[in-house]
């Protein structure tokens, strides 16, 4: 590297990482350091006094072996699996209609964007109260839509409807985030691709399926993989909605966690299912990601 | 791959009879969506009775109920008291005595508005300025491990709040930093560094280097370099990053409901427990709704087209 | 640009140093909390109190009545009031987190465990002993369930503040029509009147449920189904206790199997349940203290469980108070208990206004403060209060109060009393709302959970 007037490029290279680097390391790695190691004892915050002794892998066996992390992996997975294709289709078709450009379409899709920067917390307390039997909007709604009495049921009181009821508000929530990476998507494919086919007389479904779909693919994989690792950490909105009830039916895994490290102050053990749940999602991540690099590369 | 040219279209030239289906599936969805806002907003101006009407009042008399509970205290006293005291000052005194309430002092609503105001634009700054540097670098020099350090920043993403607030709780109540600016300030620039550092990455890859080297020949300094000629064209992407890092730590709440109590408290944590004379004073929690998404909604308005291009370039980078 | 960054970097600058000191100063706090002896400000200098507590209506009243303490100590009084339903999850984390925000704490009851052994309250036996101060002088179930730890010793970590149980209300005008009479006594041969035994209770339940008075339908109870705190336990319990349910054999500490999964329990368990989805009223699914107030007052529904503590308010209430309102105990069934509430007054360890604060317990422990708190709307625990002639005429629900204190029972007040405490919410709640399992299975797993919490205590 040349050394030019001023400090030279080593210098800012190091002068440019480090606090980055010092900030992460403090306020992530080492914490999760200190997680693991916490993983191996039987810690409990609240006790801080207590003798602290060493149980190896006692918390991780109990975590793996215990039903109730199941259940809330289980919901997890359910509430994942749904959120992820509605948001897809919804935020796909959204982004499909837009770029047509009609009049306006600057407009509407701002609209459409404002549900997105509500606090999740906010929403999801808010959403208690649309959703009430008695006096709230939905409920009111779907009588009036399907003659269903209003009273009659309960979405975040039922059993079968509390899942439901958290996909709603998800999806109400982040559709407008997926249709933007869709719309960036759409918006990459050049022109010429798609004049080359018109001359070539391809149908619009055969340039859908040709061009449209694959070129945006990487887009919609991408927007899945971030909404993914969001909605696998989700806590604050299914937190005030359904406190994970009725029941556990909706308490997802950060629910659990909290309870255990929060409520329970078994540091320990929630330690453990905290190092299980990033590994699964780093994982996960890691294959997603790899597959993704792949579809890029095409 | 290109840059996304802001012309294409998915089909060139979609039909004016295409066009009118797309806008009208668009503009229902796009109104079925807002009315739970419409809602909000609707409920911020209700009474509280009105509020939990059944059926749900449309039509109603507005009243300043909602927001005069958000801002002030009230402790209920008895009617001689109430005729004893000076009279009503202001449209909130004179709401409160209605009900046969005085007001006794302010909420703690402000205090918290104010919180969240300090935290999450302090949090922002900080994470352009370290990411702006750490992504400069990594694009323009030969950092050794470049590419499993960029992972590793975006791997600190994937663990859950909780779990990453389990040590971090430990941590500041050893160092004394629970329930203080400071201490939120660093956690939320800490998580958010690793997206900027991603996302301006991506923006600054795209600055063709032969700007700056022309730069350095006219006889700038690397940092001169930097300053003049790199930061201005990444301007739109650190605008679009800033809008992502602001939106994520003026929402946040399960770090500050685990780690604040009062001094820190932001208003995420707050507005959800107002709680009114029978349950929760919905009014005042919509008047507390609106009145904290209406910076966000502005900022992001204001920059919208920078949001579009932020989002392109999680995708665009190799 | 030049300018943007500049500014930018004033910006960031200038909101660091407002963070800073805004901050607390943290470094002097961390030493503090390691050096319990090190003296605290004495009363003389302090200023400001803060005193936390729950919000609700009681809360009001001591704000009112601390006026007083004001007025002759010259100390201001500053109140941290938190919904039930975040209550305990904010202020056992202040504890844990040794925070200094609050003086004074007035923790539930279940608290005093936990905030024994871990050294979060001051032990107040030296300064009862110093300012005369008797214990005596307090209904003794108010100063074993609100004071001492372990219980039955002579450790006081509280002072008993605010008495309080489950009680019930009932619409009385609704029990006084002739028509609403003549219908009951035909289908059931007997008196409507407020029941005794629980088995009574369900019936006046399903009379009224579904029936429609003054053009609205009305439902039978409301009662106790919340998930996330204690809601449904503190319902639960009232009625497994007159069932037979205990927390542990007598005579062996610990032993749970067979005593809280007896047969007797299974029965109370599915009793609840099956008055939970006979008679309450659509969507009560997470309901607390506030959902049943709000059921009674819109007359929604003919009897209501709650705590004692919100009676002083419906008494009072323009839409259902008055003569509309009645009172009543906790009906029987096989025994006769109700769930205990109630809090007692502690100071918290690590503020440094310790002195202050034990100046506002003085004067607080006065029987003609606790005179007042009655009368404010606060229930006091004193004898003098209690034991006058006149309180149980003083007011309609002073009579059912007095009978219900004498036959209170508590949950657990171990140090592990939170996990305990979701064990039972879980269960609970699982089986009588989402309908999972049937009671024996959900007490099996009851007492499997409690074992395993006991097992890591070391205590079994």
């Amino acid at each position: 590297m040349k050394r030019l007037r001023g400090l030279s490029d080593r210098a800012i290279a190091w002068l440019f990482v480090t606090p980055t680097m010092l900030l992460l390391l403090a306020i992530n790695i080492f914490p999760l350091a200190w997680t693991v190691r916490l993983s191996f004892t039987n810690y409990r915050a609240n006790r801080p006094n207590a003798p602290v002794r060493d149980v190896g892998l006692h918390n991780y066996s109990s975590v793996l072996t215990d039903p109730d992390v199941w259940q809330a992996m289980q919901v997890t997975a359910h509430f994942l699996f749904w959120t992820l294709l509605l948001q897809t289709l919804l935020g796909f078709t959204l982004a499909y209609l837009l770029d047509r450009k009609f009049r306006g379409h600057g407009f509407w899709t701002t609209v459409i964007l404002v549900p997105m920067m509500l606090s999740p917390a906010v929403v999801g307390n808010f959403w208690t109260f649309l959703y009430q039997p008695q006096t709230g909007l939905w409920n009111y709604a779907a009588e009036y839509l399907t003659g269903v009495p209003a009273s009659s049921f309960s979405m975040i009181g039922s059993v079968k409807l509390a899942p439901w009821a958290i996909i709603i508000v998800d999806t109400w929530m982040w559709t407008p985030y997926v249709m933007l990476i869709c719309l960036a998507g759409l918006r990459s494919i050049p022109d010429h691709i798609y004049e080359a086919a018109e001359v070539d007389r391809a149908s619009r479904w055969r340039q859908f399926c040709t061009i449209t779909l694959p070129m945006a693919l990487p887009f919609i994989m991408l927007a899945v993989l971030f909404r993914a690792i969001e909605n696998f950490k989700m806590f604050d909105m299914v937190n005030l909605l359904t406190d994970g009830g009725p029941g556990s039916t909706t308490e997802l895994a950060s629910i659990t966690l909290k309870r255990e490290a929060f409520e329970k102050w078994r540091t320990g053990y929630s330690s453990a299912f905290a190092i299980i749940l990033f590994v699964t999602v780093f994982g996960l991540a890691n294959i997603y990601v790899k597959a993704l690099n792949r579809v890029k590369s095409r | 791959m290109s840059r996304p040219s802001l012309e294409a279209h998915s089909v060139v030239a979609p039909s004016r009879r295409s066009k009118s289906i797309a806008a009208v599936i668009v503009v229902a969805y796009a109104l079925v969506s807002v009315i739970p806002l419409v809602w909000i907003l609707l409920t911020a101006f209700k009474s509280a009775p009105d509020s939990i009407a059944y059926p749900p009042k449309i039509a109603f008399h507005p009243s300043l109920d909602g927001f005069c509970n958000l801002f002030h205290a009230h402790s209920r006293q008895p009617a001689e008291y109430i005729d004893a005291m000076p009279p009503a000052r202001s449209v909130c005194d004179r709401l409160a005595r209605e009900r046969h309430m005085v007001i006794s002092g302010p909420s703690n609503f402000a205090p918290r508005f104010l919180n969240s105001v300090i935290i999450s634009f302090g949090s922002t700054v900080l994470s352009l300025l370290l990411g702006v540097t750490a992504a400069y670098a990594f694009s323009r020099f030969r950092v050794p491990g470049k590419n499993d350090l960029l992972f590793f920043i975006l791997s600190t993403r994937m663990m859950p709040p909780i779990a990453v607030a389990i040590p971090i709780y430990l941590m500041y109540r050893e160092l004394g930093l629970t329930d203080t600016r400071l201490g939120m300030i660093l956690l939320y620039t800490a998580v958010n560094v690793s997206l900027a550092v991603w996302l301006l990455k991506g923006f600054i890859d795209e600055i063709p280097r032969e700007y700056e080297e022309a730069a350095l020949v006219d006889g700038y300094t690397r940092l001169q370099a930097f300053r003049k000629v790199v930061l201005p064209q990444a301007a739109t992407g650190i605008v679009a990053t800033a809008i992502f890092c602001l939106i994520f730590s003026w929402n946040e709440y399960a770090f500050a409901v685990l780690l604040t109590s009062g001094d820190a408290q932001t208003a995420p944590p707050f507005i959800p427990i107002i709680i009114g004379e029978g349950g929760q004073d919905w009014p005042a929690v919509a008047a507390g709704t609106t009145l904290f998404l209406v910076p966000i909604l502005a900022f992001t308005l204001l920059l919208r087209r920078n949001l579009l291009r932020g989002i392109t370039f999680g995708a665009v980078r190799k | 640009m030049n300018k943007l960054v500049s500014r930018s970097l004033v910006a960031v600058f200038v909101l660091l140093a407002l963070a800073c000191s805004a901050r607390r100063d943290g470094g002097a706090q961390a030493k503090a909390s390691e050096h319990p002896g090190r003296p605290s400000s004495g009363a003389a200098d302090v200023e400001e109190l803060t005193l936390c507590w729950a919000a609700w209506d009681p809360a009001n009243a001591l704000a009112e009545l601390s006026k007083d303490f004001t007025a002759s100590t010259g100390i201001r009084m500053k109140f941290e009031f938190v919904p039930w339903t975040s209550f305990a999850d904010r202020f056992l984390n202040e504890l844990n987190s040794k925070g200094q925000l609050c003086d004074l704490m007035i923790g539930d009851s279940q608290w005093i465990g936990g905030a024994a052994e871990n050294g979060h309250y001051v032990k107040l036996n030296d300064f009862f002993a110093a300012n005369g101060i008797s214990m005596d002088d307090f209904m003794p179930a108010t100063v074993v369930g609100y004071s001492q730890w372990p219980k039955n010793t002579p450790n006081y970590w509280a002072l008993p503040a605010m008495g309080d149980a489950i009680g019930w209300t009932y619409r009385k005008d609704w029990f006084e029509r002739p028509e609403i009479q003549a219908e009951f006594k035909k289908t059931h041969g007997r008196e409507l009147a407020p029941p005794r035994t629980y088995t009574e209770l369900k019936q006046v339940a399903e009379f009224f449920q579904g029936r429609v008075i003054d053009g609205k339908k009305v439902y039978g109870v409301f009662l106790y189904t919340e998930r996330g705190s204690e809601g449904i336990t503190m319902g639960v319990t009232n009625v497994l206790y007159n069932w037979g349910f205990d927390y542990q054999d007598p005579g062996k500490p610990y032993k749970m199997d067979g005593i809280v999964n007896s047969p007797d329990a299974v029965a109370g368990l599915e009793f609840y349940k099956a008055l939970y989805d006979c008679c309450t009223a659509p969507g009560q699914t997470n309901a607390y203290m506030q959902e049943g107030l709000d059921a009674f007052k819109s007359g929604q529904v003919a009897m209501q469980m709650n705590f004692f503590a919100f009676f002083p308010g419906l008494y009072k209430d323009p839409d259902v108070g008055g003569a509309k309102i009645g009172f009543f105990a906790n009906p029987g069934e096989k025994r006769s208990f109700t769930q205990l509430g109630g809090q007692g007054i502690s100071v918290v360890a690590y503020s440094k206004k310790r002195d202050a604060a034990l100046e506002y317990i003085k004067w607080f422990a006065q029987p003609q403060v606790q005179k007042k708190w009655w009368t404010l709307g606060g229930y006091s625990c004193h004898k003098a209060v209690l034991g006058d002639p006149g309180f149980a005429a003083s007011a309609p629900f002073a009579g059912p109060f007095l009978a219900s204190m004498q036959m209170v029972k508590d949950f657990w007040a171990e140090p592990s009393y939170a996990q305990l405490m979701l064990a039972m919410q879980k269960r609970v709640h699982d089986y009588v709302v989402a309908g999972k399992g049937t009671a024996k299975e959900a007490l099996d797993a009851l007492v499997a959970d409690w074992t395993k919490v006991f097992a890591d205590d070391g205590k079994i």
